[in-house]
Order: C-alpha cells, then structure tokens, then sequence
C-alpha cells in the first residue's frame, strides 16, 4: 500500500495562522493567514482536491494587519475571525475582528484561475472584538458546534466571553474571567471544551494550564508546572471529556487527565525543539498530531489513552470470512503507542498544523517560509483503525 | 633309647673326632707346601677332605672359607687353587735374592708358629676326651641304681589307689546329704528375704532409698508372682504391692514437684520405669518438666531484648543463649534419650515435638534480637554471635538425627545474612546520597567562585574514590560471612547462592543501579526548570557515570568476584548491561545538562527580547549587556566542562574566523534575503530560496543527544540558546533601529561564540538566520553598515 505522496502549497508570505473551515463538511478546505509588514496581507482559501491530488486557492484581503491567529467559526462558512497586528505610530496594537468572506469569492476564482494579476476580493468587516480595556488580543476561540454565536477571545490577563448578535455584526462582552496573579501574566492559547455542554475553557499562560468554568467564569482547575517551559497550544479530546493534550518549549507533548493534574497521563518527547501545536483527530482520538520549530510534523498513535484503547472491535464471524488471515493476526496484536509518521517537507519552523473538518485521514501543516503540507494517514493505520 | 646305649656312642665320637683333626693337620701341612710333592697328590680329592673338615670345624668359619675359594689366583698362599709350584716359580721369577732370604725366613717363622697352635690344639683335645669318658664311666653307674628306685615307688603308688577307692565308696552317703541341706539352707534364706522384705521396703522409703528399694522389690517380684497361689506369700506380695504403690506415689510426688535437679529427675523417671509406669505418661512429663525449665531460659533471653541502646551486645546475647538454653536443652534430650531408649518410637516422636516446639521460640527470639542489630559498624560481632549460633545448634543436630533444628537455624542465619546484605545495600546508597549532598555544599561554597571550577574536579576524584572505599569496606565486612572459621561458611548457600545472589546481585550490582537510577532522577524530579540541582552536579554526576562505565563498575565486580570467588550457578547480570545503564545515565545527565544550561542563557535572551519594544528604540551605540553576559556565561561554562570532559574534534575553521567569514557570509545572503522581500514575489521564489537555502544547511536538531566531549556539550548549548534567540525575534516587530541593533549584538555574539563549538557555521547559519527573521519582522529594514557594526562590537 503506497501513501499519497505529499501535497505541497507556498505562500508568498510567512505565516502562521492555519485552520480547517469547520463548517464545511464536503470540501476539504483551510485556510491560512498570512504575516506580512509590507504588503496587504492575505487569506488564503485552500481547497484540497481529493480525487485528482491538486490544491486550487483562492486568495482574500486581510488589510488590517498581519495574521497571527483565524478561526473559522462552526455555524456559517464564511464566518472567520482572525487576530492581527496593527501598527500605528510606530506602536504595534494586537486586535482581533470578525469577518466575512465576500459571498462570491469562490466563482470569481474559478472564472479566472490562472489570472494571478487580479485584484482579490476584500474580507468583509463584520465587527471588532476590541475592548480597549482589555489589551492584545492573542487568539479568538469559537464554540464549538455552536451555532456560531457565541467566541471566547483571550487578551492579554482577561478572557472575555463575546456574544454576536444581528448576524455577527455587533458583539457585546457577556461575561469576562481576569488572571490575577504577580507580575504581567499573559495568555498564551486557549481551548473551549466540546464536552459538558460547551461550559468549559482551557488556558494556557506561561507554564501554567487552567480551566475555566464558563458559567460563573471562575477557574476549576489549575495545572502548575505542566510543562518546563512556555505552554504553546492545547487541545481537548474529542471523545473523552477530560482527556486534554499540551505542548510547549520544553519539547514535550502531554496528556492530561484534567480530574487528577498531579501528573500527566502520558509524556511524548520526539520533538527536538518546542511544540507549537498538538492536535486531536476529530473522530480518531488516538491520532495526535504535533508541529514543532525543529520543522517537523510528527503523528503519534496513542492507543492506550485513546477512546478505543483495544482497538475497533471485530466480530469474529467477521474474520472467520477473511481470507487474509495474517491481516487478521495484525488486528489481534496488542496495540502500543507509537509515532506513525515523522513529516519533514517543512524547512522552518512549523508553527500549525490542523486535520480537515471534511476528511478525518487528512491534515495540513503551515511553516514558517509560508509552506502549506498536506499530508495523509498512511493508509496501513488508516486500514487497521477501521478494520 | 637306654643310657647305656648313649655311652657307648661317645667313646666313639671322639675317636674320629681326633682321628679327623690328626688327618686335617697332614692335608694342612701338604697344602701349604710344607712337603715338597706328595705322592698321592691329587688336587681335587685334598680339596674335597679339605672342604669336609672345614664343614665339620662350624659355621664361624664357613664364611671365611667362602670367601677365600673366591679367589683363584695359584699364587694365593692361602687361597684354595694354591699351586706351590707355580707359586715357586714366581717368586724365583720376580724376586731378588735379599727378598727369597726374606720370604723364606718369614715362612719359616709362620711354619714354627703354626707348628706350635697344632699342638696346644692336640692337647687340648685329649684332656676333653679324657674328661669325657670319665664323664661316661660315672653315669653309667648311676643309672643302674635309679632303675631299681622306680620300680619301689610304682609298687606303693598301687597300695595308695585301693586305700582311696575304699574310702571314697564309705562317704558317697554323707555328700549327698550335705548337698540336699545347703540347698535347704538357701532356700530358706531366700524365704527369709522375702518374709523381710516389706519391712525392708519400709524402711527404704523411711529412708527415701528409693533405689534400692525398687531393686529389692524387683528381685522379690517374680518368685512373688509365681506363689502367690500360696496364701502367705499372697500376703507378702500384697504388703509390697502396698509399699511399692505407696513409693510410686511418693516418686511421682517428687517428680511433680519438680523443683529438683535435672539428674534427680532423671532418676526419679528411671525407677519410675522400672515401676513399670507407663512409659508415655512419663515421657510427657518429664518433658512438661523440662519446658518450665526451658521457658524460664527463654523468658530470660526475652527480657534482654530491649531497645538497642540498652541491650547487651548481640554476641552476649546469643551467648547466654547459647549457654543456658541450647546446653540445657541438649542435656534433656540426652537424658531422655537415655532414659527411655526402650520406648524409642513413641518416644522420639515426642521428643521431635517438643524439640521443635522449644527451638522454635528459640529462634524466634533470636531472629528478634539479629533484626535489631541495625547498625552496620562492625559488622564481626555479628558474624561471629552467628557463627557462636550456629555451632551450639549442632550439638542439637548430633543428638537428634532427624531434626529440622539445624537447618532452621541455617535458615536464620541465611537470613540475617541477608538481611545484613540490605542494611549494606542501603547504608551504601545513604552513603552515597550523603556524599551527593557533601558535593553540593562544597559546590555552594563561596570558595567555587574563588578557585574556579577546579573545586569540580576534585569533587569528582573524591567523590569516586570515598564511593569506591565505602564499597570496599562493605565488601570487606560482608566478606566475614564467608570466612574459613566461620562454620556456617562452608555451607553450600554461602559459597554459592549467597556470593552471586547476596552479594553481587542484591549488593553491588543494585548499588550500581542505585547510582544510575538516582542520576537519572536528577534530569527528572528536578524538573525542567532546573532550579533544585545545580547544573555542575548533573555535570559531575555524569562523569562519574561514565567513569563507572569505562571503568569502574568492571572492576568493582572484578573485586567482589574475586573475593567471593563467585560461582555462577544462577544467571547473573553481566558487566556489559551495567556499563550500558551506566553510559544511558551518563548521557541522560549530560544531555540535561546542556538543556538546563541551554534554558539558563535561552531564558536570558528571551526576556531580553521579550520586554524591549523594538520598534521604539534609540540606534545601537553598544552591545546590549545581555550579549555580554550570555558570553561570559557560556565562556564559564566552557571552564566548567573543560575540567571534567575532554575537548573533542571541532571542524577546522579559518584563521580569524570571528569577523571575515561572517560578514562575508552574512552579508551576501542578506543582500539575497532582503531582495526576496523587497519584491512581491511569486510562490516559486520563496521555494527557490529555501532549496538553495537547505543546500546551505543541514537540517539542525536543537535538542539532540551530545556526545561525552567539551565541544559537544557547547554546540548543544549554543544551539539552544540560538535557536530561542530565533523564534523569540520571529515573535516580535522591529522598527530600524530594532533591526540594527539585533545586527550588532548577532555580530557580537558571533565573535566569541564560534570558538566553542564543533562547526561554527551552525553559529554562522543560526545568526544569519536571526539577522534575516528580524529583517523580515522589521517595519523598515535599513540594515547597518557592516564596518559600523564591528565599530560597535569591538569597542564593546
């Protein structure tokens, strides 16, 4: 069984911010901001052709700033939300905004695809998720299979709780959660909870994660020293409510039972610089996918902490009919944690990486130089977790 | 045979005894040549004569004889082949005149001398022959009046026999009648014994002679037995079974008091049992007996256990209870052996029991008493109180065959030996922990700073050395277990499973995996902030570790194997793992040494980078502190490693490389970068620029495992410390002057940091690649001139 090889995407800028469009559940697409103190920056709508391997794009101003973070909300395809920099008067100010794609940007692409000299479409302002007295803006957060109304965005020490209304055109703060502590304490990523109903937030601010409990926005758990270093990204399991995942500057992946915080679960440490990003697969949890600035992108099978820790059940009448027994034998193996698959198309640092919200074997990862990899499951994994 | 017989003969004897001599003395004068030619004179028959006489003159000159026949020589005036002749011849042949004159009158002088003995001789033999026939004449006249006195006394001899035949058929009758009354007389006395006898028991037990009177009463038994149809005896026996039951009772009182000697009471139990008592009974008394004796004992061993300040030493110890309980223990196992020999199936049964029982608690209070002995000082007491143990026990072994006693005292001191084997294991790795701790004030000391790093190794020389005493110590103590005088060493536990298993495997070995392991606990527990061990630990740790590994740990187990002369019947860790184990911890101490060290600096460069606002700075005129600082700190790192690790390979690198080939190198690429910027440029550029940028560079692993040399663990260093300078520059925006000043300080660093590493285009690329990534996050990249940047950093 030969994999796909990989399919590669350059931007002409660098870049950060990656992510699925969630709300899209045909098409494989992502999108990606781009950072740039020159030019406009961009959105880059990347649509992943399945069945003929090729990668069409289409491209959207972003001309507040350069992008360090998108999101793309759950509801309504063409709702984004991106937090940018602006510099004004030699002062470089985080904000962060809601948008919305220009309704006809798709047909206007494929009018004229190979017309690299016109003139992209402008991102359509929906509102500013701007308090004035709650600092940068560090990431915007939807909820999850929400009805795209309701985003956390963490600015500096507050996390504040924003509902949209009218369509997403006016947003009011409901209810904001402060870090209190010594010195100038600042959020570096955040994730909301699928489970318990949405009520719950991660954090993560220097080596420290946090839980927040929406409802009374008040914190519910607290990890001290969860990883040496800086904490760079989390993310919740999909399928098990208080299974969470974290990486950070230590080089280090850990997973984390959130009742007992004494001790992680489970530590990986392939990465030989820090981890950026780790990401849960969608409908697989034992899939996690970790991006790292030593430019690699690594996938890990992790069994034994997995929703499925003995693997897809088989029904034996299901085997006795096989003919292939030695696949059957495969199936019947213990199954370890393993790293599946070491990625290393990137040449910088790779600072996201993100599966498609479309097609659960297949993921993207963003480096630094502006490359976009996307890559698929080896098909032998892919068999053995569905068989 | 008659005496007349015999004289005649002697008469005869003598006559050709003297007629042989006068015959001998011709043939002597022929053979010496004395007559001139005899007529007769043939050689061989004179021999023969010769020879006959010789035979007949006695074994005293037989020898003699034998040995002159040897010679042959004719000229031999004495030898038997004499040939006067020839013997003639020569001397006229040979000699002078003077020497015939000579050797004739000497001749003639042995002739006359010989002349004369010959007739002394002749005399001589005639008065013997004389003297002889008188001798002959006498006795034969003697004999004569002997015959007729013996045929007197036969004819009395026949007159005495009637006489005693007469008399002896008169006193038949009376004989027969004396006999029949001295048995009468016996008879009765017996009957008066037994008419007496209950008195005399009575007065036997009046007397407590319980002896004899069970001996007396034993006597009377049977004929007792026998009578007692008859009604007088019936009343004897009756009066005696009285007394006797009356004495069994008094016995068995006594015995039931107890209270008296263990040799009364084994008397007691023996007329007991001649009483015929049932001899079951008796046994579990006599036992009972001896437990309250023995318990006493034990009771009195209890009480020494105490605390252990107060408790007498372990040796003394086992020696009140060696000689208070096992010696009276074997005591009452002799004696009832002794004592019931007969009923030795029952018997022995219970004696097991009881044995078993009693030594149990025994060993019970022993094994209490060994597990307070927690010290490991001296570790001879011990053994030797074992040794004292173990000896008394076989006196026990010897008295009862079949025992278990024995081995469950070997079962003690294996385990105590064991046991002993942990404390050590334990006390070494105290030790050891001790010593780490000694390490860490002596590195916390101000006088680090003074002397420099040397202290480190110095430490580290210490350290290895108390390490490799301390175990040798041990080893010695352990050692006493298996010496020759010791009586438990010979047994098969100690010479095999004891040396490989104890004090290989569970000693040295563990402690060996006891350093590791907590060198390995250091990278962990510590955390990744690394703030609780000081890094020169980790670094000192991982020498020593990887000191164990090339050396140490072969020849630790070189030592216990020749000390122990360790067999190895089970299998055993090999040298190779160990060193494997230890080279992982070495290389896991190292490894988290450059990260902590790496972290240390990287979080310098990061705050630094973090809290300065880029876009709003004034021109660079110097080289920011920090710069300096992360210099200075990695130049005091190179001291530190350099004095524990050696320098290692660095790639060969051009004179002067801290100015030419950067600026060169840096600035062509920049030029490239910076044009790549400037224009809007299409996908294939930045993927263009990137092929041509991974052609410049391998790919870098930051966080990498670093081999055992100075410069290895500085590249680990530096790279980490680069590499966060990299993405903390990636993070932020920069106005010009930002720009310029990242440039000056990436020069900066640039001249003093390629010396330490291995390639120092890793520090060329790594510094290139910031300068670039803050040009990128620049508002306005006007970059400085390179000749004002070296200004500035040499100025600096």
């Amino acid at each position: 069984m030969e994999d796909d090889a990989p399919v590669i995407y350059g931007l002409e800028f660098q870049a950060r911010a990656l992510t699925a469009q969630t709300a899209e559940t045909d098409a494989i697409r992502f999108l990606v901001g781009t950072q740039s103190l020159k030019f406009d920056n961009q959105i880059h709508i990347i649509d992943f052709d399945d069945e003929n391997n090729i990668i069409n794009k289409n491209v959207l101003l972003h001309q507040a700033g350069e992008i360090w973070h998108i999101g793309a909300s759950p509801a309504d395809k063409a709702v984004l939300t991106t937090c940018y920099n602006k510099t004004s008067n030699s002062r470089v100010v985080s904000c962060a905004a809601v948008w919305r794609m220009p309704t006809d940007w798709e047909t206007a692409s494929h009018e004229s695809p190979d017309d690299t000299a016109h003139n992209p479409q402008t991102l359509e302002l929906l509102c500013h998720l701007d308090d004035s007295a709650h600092g940068n803006a560090a990431c915007v957060l939807w909820e999850p299979m929400g009805d795209g109304k309701r985003v956390i965005s963490l600015a500096d020490n507050h996390a504040l709780l924003w509902d949209l209304q009218e369509s997403s055109t006016q947003a009011t703060v409901s209810s904001t959660a402060t870090l209190e502590g010594k010195g100038q304490l600042k959020f570096n990523a955040g994730k909301w909870s699928p489970h318990h109903n949405c009520s719950q937030l991660a954090t993560a601010n220097d080596t420290v994660i946090r839980g927040w409990d929406l409802r009374t926005m008040s914190q519910i758990y607290c990890i001290e020293n969860a990883h040496g270093q800086l904490v760079r990204d989390l993310d919740f399991n999909p399928n098990r409510q208080y299974y969470m995942a974290s990486c950070g500057d230590d080089c280090k992946v850990k997973f984390w039972d959130v009742r007992n915080v004494q001790e992680p679960v489970k530590t990986l440490e392939e990465h030989s610089h820090w981890v950026w990003s780790v990401r849960y697969n969608h409908s697989h949890d034992q899939l996690v996918l970790t991006a790292s600035s030593d430019s690699r992108l690594i996938l890990s099978n992790m069994v034994s902490i997995s929703s499925e820790p003995f693997g897809h059940l088989v029904d034996d009448e299901e085997l006795s009919e096989g003919e292939d027994n030695h696949q059957d034998d495969k199936s019947k193996e213990p199954l370890k944690d393993s790293v599946v698959s070491t990625y290393e198309e990137h040449e910088d640092s790779v600072y996201a990486a993100e599966w498609s919200s479309a097609d659960p074997w297949l993921f993207a990862s963003l480096s630094y130089d502006g490359r976009l990899v996307i890559n698929r499951v080896p098909r032998a994994l892919k068999y053995r977790i569905l068989l | 045979y008659t005496p007349g017989n015999t004289a005649s003969c002697q008469p005869d004897a003598c006559h050709l005894f003297v007629c042989r001599w006068a015959l001998e003395f011709v043939m002597d004068a022929e053979a010496d040549g004395l007559v001139e030619v005899s007529e007769d004179g043939d050689p061989s028959r004179r021999r023969r004569v010769h020879g006959m006489l010789k035979l007949y003159y006695g074994l005293n000159e037989e020898g003699k004889a034998e040995e002159e026949q040897e010679s042959l020589d004719p000229c031999d005036i004495n030898g038997p082949h004499f040939d006067p002749e020839h013997y003639l011849n020569k001397l006229r042949r040979e000699c002078s005149l003077a020497e015939l004159m000579d050797q004739e009158t000497c001749m003639v002088k042995q002739i006359r001398s010989l002349d004369s003995d010959m007739q002394t001789l002749v005399y001589e033999n005639y008065n013997k022959f004389i003297s002889a026939t008188d001798t002959i004449r006498k006795m034969k006249n003697d004999f004569k009046k002997m015959e007729d006195e013996m045929d007197c006394l036969s004819a009395n001899m026949a007159a005495i026999t009637e006489f005693s035949a007469c008399i002896s058929g008169t006193l038949q009758d009376q004989h027969a009648q004396i006999t029949k009354l001295s048995g009468v007389h016996t008879l009765l006395r017996k009957l008066q014994f037994l008419f007496e006898l209950p008195a005399r028991l009575n007065k036997c037990l009046e007397l407590q002679a319980y002896a004899q009177a069970v001996n007396s009463h034993r006597r009377a038994r049977c004929v007792l037995r026998q009578y007692s149809h008859l009604p007088s005896f019936k009343g004897i026996q009756d009066d005696c079974h009285a007394i006797m039951d009356k004495l069994a009772q008094e016995l068995r009182q006594k015995f039931r008091d107890g209270g008296s000697s263990a040799k009364d009471l084994a008397q007691c139990v023996e007329l007991l049992l001649q009483l015929d008592e049932p001899a079951e009974e008796l046994c579990d008394k006599f036992l009972s007996h001896a437990r309250s004796r023995l318990e006493s004992d034990l009771q009195g061993l209890e009480a020494e256990i105490r605390p252990y300040p107060s408790a007498p030493a372990v040796k003394d110890f086992i020696d009140r209870g060696c000689n208070e309980f096992v010696s009276s223990l074997c005591l009452v196992i002799a004696s009832y052996q002794e004592l019931f020999i007969n009923h030795a199936q029952m018997a022995n049964g219970k004696l097991h029991a009881f044995v078993d029982d009693l030594a149990a608690r025994y060993f019970s209070l022993v094994e209490r008493r060994i597990q307070e002995e927690k010290g490991v000082g001296d570790n001879s007491l011990l053994v030797r109180a074992l040794d004292r143990f173990h000896r008394r026990l076989q006196a026990v072994a010897k008295l009862l065959p079949g025992s278990p006693v024995p081995n469950k005292g070997i079962e003690i001191v294996i385990r105590a030996a064991t046991e002993r084997v942990k404390q050590y294991l334990a006390a070494l790795q105290s030790f050891y922990m001790d010593s780490l701790t000694d390490v860490r004030q002596a590195l916390a000391t101000p006088r680090l700073s003074v002397a420099g790093a040397s202290v480190a190794g110095e430490l580290l020389s210490s350290l290895s050395a108390s390490i490799l005493n301390q175990i040798k110590s041990v080893l010695a103590s352990v050692h006493l277990f298996t010496a020759k005088d010791i009586t438990f060493s010979n047994k098969p536990y100690f010479k095999g499973e004891f040396c490989s298993q104890g004090v290989r495997e569970s000693l040295v070995v563990n402690f060996i995996k006891f350093v590791c392991q907590s060198s390995r606990q250091f990278c962990e527990s510590a955390g990744d902030k690394g703030g609780s061990t000081p890094p020169v630990l980790l670094l000192l740790l991982s020498r020593l570790c990887l000191d164990y590994e090339t050396s140490t740990i072969s020849y630790i187990l070189t030592l216990t194997d020749e000390q122990f002369l360790v067999q190895h019947h089970s299998p055993v860790t090999p040298v190779t793992t160990l060193c494997e184990e230890a080279r992982e911890a070495a290389q896991k101490l190292l490894n988290h040494y450059v990260k902590v060290q790496g972290l240390i600096i990287s979080q310098m460069l990061r705050k630094s980078v973090e809290t300065r606002d880029w876009v709003n700075t004034i021109e660079p005129r110097n080289v920011r502190a920090v710069m300096k600082r992360v210099v200075e700190d990695t130049t005091s790192i190179d001291v530190q490693v350099g004095l524990l690790y050696e320098e290692g390979v660095r790639k060969a690198h051009s004179s002067d490389s801290s100015k030419r080939t950067f600026s060169v190198y840096s600035s062509s690429r920049q030029q490239a970068r910076y044009a790549a910027s400037y224009t809007p440029s299409a996908p294939m550029d930045t993927n263009l620029l990137s092929n041509i940028h991974k052609l410049f560079s391998e790919r870098i692993d930051i966080f990498s495992s670093v081999e055992f040399n100075k410069v290895s663990v500085m590249t680990g260093i530096i790279k980490i410390s680069l590499k966060t300078f990299l993405e903390c520059v990636r993070l932020r925006t920069f106005g010009r002057y930002g720009l310029q000043q990242i440039q000056v300080d990436c020069h900066y660093l640039q001249m003093y940091l390629w010396r330490f590493v291995s390639d120092e285009n890793l520090v060329h690329f790594l510094l290139d690649e910031i300068v670039c990534s803050s040009a990128h996050r620049c508002l306005d990249p006007a970059p400085m001139e390179q000749s004002v940047i070296e200004v500035i950093c040499e100025r600096g």
